[in-house]
């Protein structure tokens, strides 16, 4: 179709001009051009994996800290500039000197005063890339799982996910979250399952994989029955730890997180497997997030490997790993594009992905995806798209797969 | 990644006044089809290229200018560190896609380039064939 067209006037790039505005809308103009063209409003798009910054939030999350000794602690470190000093961080620069604009642009957009400044930002990115529904994950708190002190991140996860369901998820459907699991204090996690599952637009837990307490260890179990019963996904969200023994090897950020990201899912989900917890389990689900595909791929074939010749050592099954995996959930992002297609597809067939794979973006962080990486491949029918681009993440959350985006510069559809 | 490309007509397009168009300014223009093109003006030389990253679509010419990061190595093959060089990369702000400016190439994997446009210079203004 051939759109009459009128050129604009040439324009300077308006989100770098010195002073200026930042605007998320303009920087992802062609992710909407890119939605239009696809089609998107015709069918849901959900995004398993998406961020905000809570640190930007921290002066109003800390006060739903219910210690009041914490709190104080956390409220005061609010007041001095640069990180929480009551918080951990890990060494990292996503932005790649700069290279990523919106990591520093985005202080300078503007948003309405009254206006929940993290839903307006998170919409704004959602319509431009057609996402109907977005899984919001905080940011700095993926690393919370290496406080030295247990008790921080019990308080910060109960004061957080609070503020989270108060301020985020009651006021806006299309923004839910599986919430965080204090996963260091087991009975912390089980009362955070009790007291938040039913909460509105709670879609399931997240733990953050970067620990070091073992998924097999039987503190787990009564929180893991307690999700079967409810019917709510665990899911494991990768990320690094550059202190660990073997990453401290790794002199770069690159290395650091094209391994990280997917070690401490391989060191779960092997415990996960090969201790039998989806025979213990088997209708909780699980979803692995962040970590590629290609992890699960090698996995497959090392565990399957393994276990028939030493079939002793993993009494608890009763089929071979693979076939629990393919039972499970992965999230796309950030999808290696092999040159070769085949080895993608291959990928895809062994991870069952028309039914286990779930896009997610990881929008706004350096490495994202758009919904292209998967309506794009050649290898995929109009059905499998759908499913894994919103259709099969609306049933595992519950979401009515109603289209509600407003994609910047589409037609109305009334 | 580019859409509708065909046998599309090109025309002349006014990008700036040469007097308003200095070294490190550039412009997005947009052609009568709707695709943007970016136009550099650097030292002496104009480069216009294809606004549409190769990678996942963002605007390619829509980032930082840096220079390329170049790692130096002494006596022994010894690492000493890191260098910027001489020549100039633009970035795609969406994932940190370099592109050499003065070939469109993208530097971790040079047979992968931008479609580059003519830029001429006449009558005091600076035009993008596109």
């Amino acid at each position: 179709m051939d759109i009459p067209f009128k050129n604009p006037p040439p324009f300077e790039v308006r989100n770098l001009v010195p002073g200026g505005e930042f605007s998320t809308v303009d920087q992802l103009r062609h992710a909407a051009e890119q939605a239009v063209l696809r089609k998107y409003r015709e069918f849901v798009i959900v995004d398993v994996d998406s961020h905000h910054y809570e640190n930007e939030n921290y002066r109003e999350v800390f006060k739903y800290i219910d210690s009041p000794v914490i709190r104080r602690q956390a409220l005061e470190s609010a007041e001095r500039p640069g990180r929480s000093s009551l918080l951990n961080g890990q060494v990292g620069y996503q932005d790649i000197g700069g290279r990523i604009t919106r990591q520093r642009g985005r202080a300078r957009e503007k948003t309405e005063p009254g206006e929940q400044r993290d839903i307006v930002m998170t919409k704004r990115w959602m319509d431009s890339m057609g996402v109907d529904y977005a899984c919001l994950f905080p940011t700095p708190m993926l690393f919370l799982g290496l406080h030295p002190q247990p008790e921080i991140e019990v308080a910060l996860a109960q004061g957080y996910n609070r503020w989270l369901c108060e301020q985020i998820l009651d006021v806006d459907p299309r923004l839910v979250s599986m919430l965080y699991l204090p996963f260091n204090d087991p009975e912390a996690a089980y009362r955070t399952v009790k007291e938040f599952g039913h909460r509105k637009g709670v879609t399931g837990f997240m733990v953050t994989s970067p620990r070091y307490k073992p998924v097999h260890d039987n503190a787990y179990m009564k929180t893991y029955a307690l999700l079967e019963e409810m019917g709510k996904p665990i899911s494991f969200h990768a990320a690094y730890n550059w202190n660990d023994q073997s990453m401290a090897m790794l002199n770069r950020f690159i290395s650091v997180h094209a391994i990280g990201f997917m070690m401490y899912n391989m060191i779960h989900l092997t415990n996960w497997v090969m201790n039998g917890i989806p025979e213990r389990f088997p209708k909780l689900k699980v979803m692995w997030i962040e970590s590629g595909l290609t992890w699960a791929y090698s996995l497959m074939q090392r565990l399957d490997h393994s276990y028939m010749m030493r079939p002793s050592d993993a009494p608890a099954l009763k089929r071979k790993p693979s076939e629990y995996m393919r039972e499970m959930y992965y999230s796309t992002q950030p999808m290696e594009m092999p040159d070769d297609k085949s080895i993608l597809e291959a990928t895809f067939r062994m991870i069952k992905a028309d039914t286990q794979l779930v896009w997610s973006s990881d929008y706004p962080h350096w490495d994202f995806d758009l919904p292209s990486v998967i309506y794009d491949l050649p290898f995929l029918d109009e059905t499998a798209k759908r499913n894994i681009l919103g259709g099969t993440a609306a049933k595992l959350f519950g979401i009515d797969p109603k289209v509600v985006k407003k994609i910047p510069g589409d037609i109305v559809v009334s | 990644m580019e859409f509708c490309i065909g046998a599309e007509e090109m025309r002349e397009l006014f990008v700036a006044k040469t007097a308003d168009f200095k070294s490190g300014d550039r412009r997005i223009v947009v052609n009568d089809h709707g695709r943007e093109v970016g136009v550099f003006s650097q030292d002496d030389g104009y480069y216009a290229y294809s606004n549409y990253c190769l990678h996942s679509g963002g605007p390619a010419c829509e980032g930082l200018m840096i220079n390329r990061v170049q790692e130096v190595l002494g006596p022994g093959k010894t690492y000493v560190g890191e260098i910027f060089a001489d020549d100039v990369h633009f970035v795609c702000p969406w994932h940190g896609y370099e592109y050499d400016l003065k070939t469109g190439e993208n530097v971790a994997n040079r047979i992968l380039k931008l479609r580059k446009y003519d830029v001429v210079e006449r009558d005091g203004a600076v035009y993008v064939v596109a």
